[in-house]
């Protein structure tokens, strides 16, 4: 499944976390899934919402640096470590690279969702449908 | 193509015998009519016949605008007020105006220095020029218009606003060359686009822009939106007026007609002169002009001499683009920074609008330079890969500009305070 993730801008410095969070509270956004990449200097949050286009104006218009970039959604067993290699290979052998990927648990019970960030949506969807994963 | 290539293309060592001639003649013109000039020069006990070689210009002391505020409004000429045919001046905002006058041999001499210039830009006799720069006090509009008649090229003396029917003018007079602001040059590209009007119905070819600071990324977007090359014309209204230096079509840097002017660059904190090659303050000395005559002009203006020949042909100094004024200038490391030399590395980068602020702090006994810069919708990247390469780029630019290390800090948008006037972009933490 693709998926529209929320990539916000923060400077690496306490209390901004808390800011970006506040206001996604204020305005009763649901976070399904969160990630947090840091530098020194500052990170970029990654956010999984309901509403990703309206939270997206709602960043914005408070002054953040903010967008919404695509990456694949796929449902695997909680204990993942088969099919998660089976994703994994297929990608390797595509010649696709995981930029960054992270796990949520799913609503499905006994199941996970990962969430990739690769450079070649396009074909790692086309592969990853044809193979019969979930996404 | 020169207008004048005796003088343009003249070997180094006879503009220099013929500047120092010139210059004896200036000091002497300066000495014996202008009591201010009279006073300094007696003070330091130096007298025009002590004028041995070019050199020794050095030892005089540098005029500012406030010796021309302090002698308003005739009293730097150095001629007789019946002897002066025209009279310009600033428009005073930021005090008294300053005002200089023209003598009919300054105004005949101003008008062969810019048809030199709009030759050197490219211009022909056969070039319709349509001229938005102000008539009127401000030296702009009659400056060029008295060096298009002398080439004889068809002028349009349509001044600045009504844009509108800038583009119609243009479009339906088939103008070759607009001379303007940069910043208005883009304001007509916008209105033709607005309204309809595809580049290929107009004939500019050229655009002659100045009077205010641009960088090489807005000469690109001109040139990109207008389908012309847009040229840079320098000059001030103490010295002349617009033509104290233009640049070629080579444009790599801004010809000085050396044998009307001295050009020098002094840092602006001690006085120094500076090498060839190292930015500074702007010092220009009048060769010719009889009304008002300029020893060591200060213009506050920061820029850099480019001695290196040019493939024009032309045999001048040149000076490098208007890199910023020396009221912001602060002191790193004995390094001089000019926050616009910044701006101009954000510019070329690619950020329309900079919004930064640099902030400087002394751990032990180093100054630190940290550029804070906002992060723009535009610039935002869900990759911090491409945010690190971006902040290395930005570092890297202004290091190799300034000569200094820096340490760049991505900072989130709106961080910095937007003001009406002008943006607090220096914070100085130093306990000196």
């Amino acid at each position: 499944m693709l998926v529209k993730q929320l990539s916000v801008f923060l400077e690496n410095t306490p209390g901004r976390l808390y800011s970006v969070t506040s206001v996604l509270a204020e305005n009763d956004v649901k976070i399904r899934a969160l990630m947090l990449a840091d530098t020194a200097d500052f990170g970029v949050l990654r956010l999984i919402v309901d509403e990703p286009e309206k939270t997206l104006k709602i960043l914005q218009e408070k002054g953040y640096a903010a967008k919404i970039t695509n990456a694949i959604a796929i449902e695997v067993c909680d204990s993942p470590f088969q099919q998660m290699q089976k994703i994994l290979k297929l990608l390797s052998e595509q010649n696709i690279n995981v930029e960054y990927m992270y796990a949520f648990s799913g609503e499905t019970p006994g199941k996970a969702l990962v969430v990739f960030r690769v450079d070649d949506l396009e074909t790692a969807m086309e592969y990853l449908k044809r193979e019969k994963m979930t996404v | 193509m020169y207008w004048n290539p005796k003088y343009e293309c003249m070997p180094r060592d006879e503009i220099k015998q013929l500047q120092l001639e010139r210059l004896r003649q200036t000091l002497e013109r300066a000495y014996h009519n202008v009591p201010h000039y009279r006073r300094i020069m007696q003070e330091i006990g130096f007298e025009p016949e002590d004028l041995k070689s070019l050199e020794d210009l050095r030892n005089l002391p540098f005029t500012s605008k406030k010796d021309l505020r302090e002698n308003y409004p005739y009293g730097m000429f150095a001629v007789s007020l019946s002897e002066v045919i025209r009279i310009h001046s600033s428009s005073g905002t930021t005090g008294k105006p300053t005002v200089v006058g023209y003598t009919r041999h300054d105004i005949n001499i101003w008008s062969e220095i810019m048809a030199r210039t709009l030759v050197t830009a490219g211009v022909h006799k056969s070039d319709v020029i349509q001229n938005a720069y102000g008539y009127g006090l401000f030296t702009g509009g009659l400056g060029i218009h008295y060096g298009a008649e002398k080439i004889g090229a068809t002028i349009i003396p349509v001044s600045g606003g009504n844009t509108k029917r800038q583009v119609m003018i243009m479009k339906d007079y088939g103008t070759t060359v607009l001379t303007c602001t940069p910043s208005y040059s883009l304001h007509i590209a916008e209105t033709i686009e607005e309204m309809g009007i595809s580049k290929d119905e107009l004939k500019l070819r050229i655009g002659i822009f100045g009077a205010e600071p641009w960088s090489e990324n807005m000469r690109r977007e001109i040139e990109e939106r207008l389908n012309i090359s847009a040229i840079d014309i320098y000059g001030l209204s103490e010295i002349i007026g617009p033509g104290v230096a233009i640049e070629c079509p080579y444009k790599n840097g801004l010809h000085v007609h050396e044998d009307h002017f001295i050009v020098e660059v002094i840092d602006p904190k001690t006085g120094e002169i500076l090498p060839p090659g190292e930015r500074g303050e702007l010092v220009f000395t009048s060769l010719t002009k009889e009304a008002l005559p300029m020893i060591r002009y200060r213009t506050g203006d920061i820029s850099r001499i480019i001695e290196e020949p040019c493939p024009c042909g032309r045999t001048s100094v040149k000076i490098g683009r208007i890199e910023g004024r020396t009221d912001d200038m602060i002191i790193i490391r004995g390094v001089n920074v000019f926050p616009s030399q910044i701006e101009h590395v954000l510019l070329e980068i690619g950020q329309t609008e900079p919004h930064y602020q640099l902030v400087i702090d002394r751990i032990g006994y180093l100054d630190i330079l940290e550029v804070q810069v906002e992060v723009s919708e535009k610039m935002f990247s869900d990759d911090v890969k491409s945010l690190e390469i971006l902040s290395k780029k930005i570092q890297n630019e202004i290091e190799s500009t300034l000569g200094i290390s820096v340490k760049v800090k991505l900072v989130e948008p709106k961080t910095f305070e937007r003001s009406e006037g002008k943006a607090k972009r220096v914070i100085d933490k130093r306990k000196i």
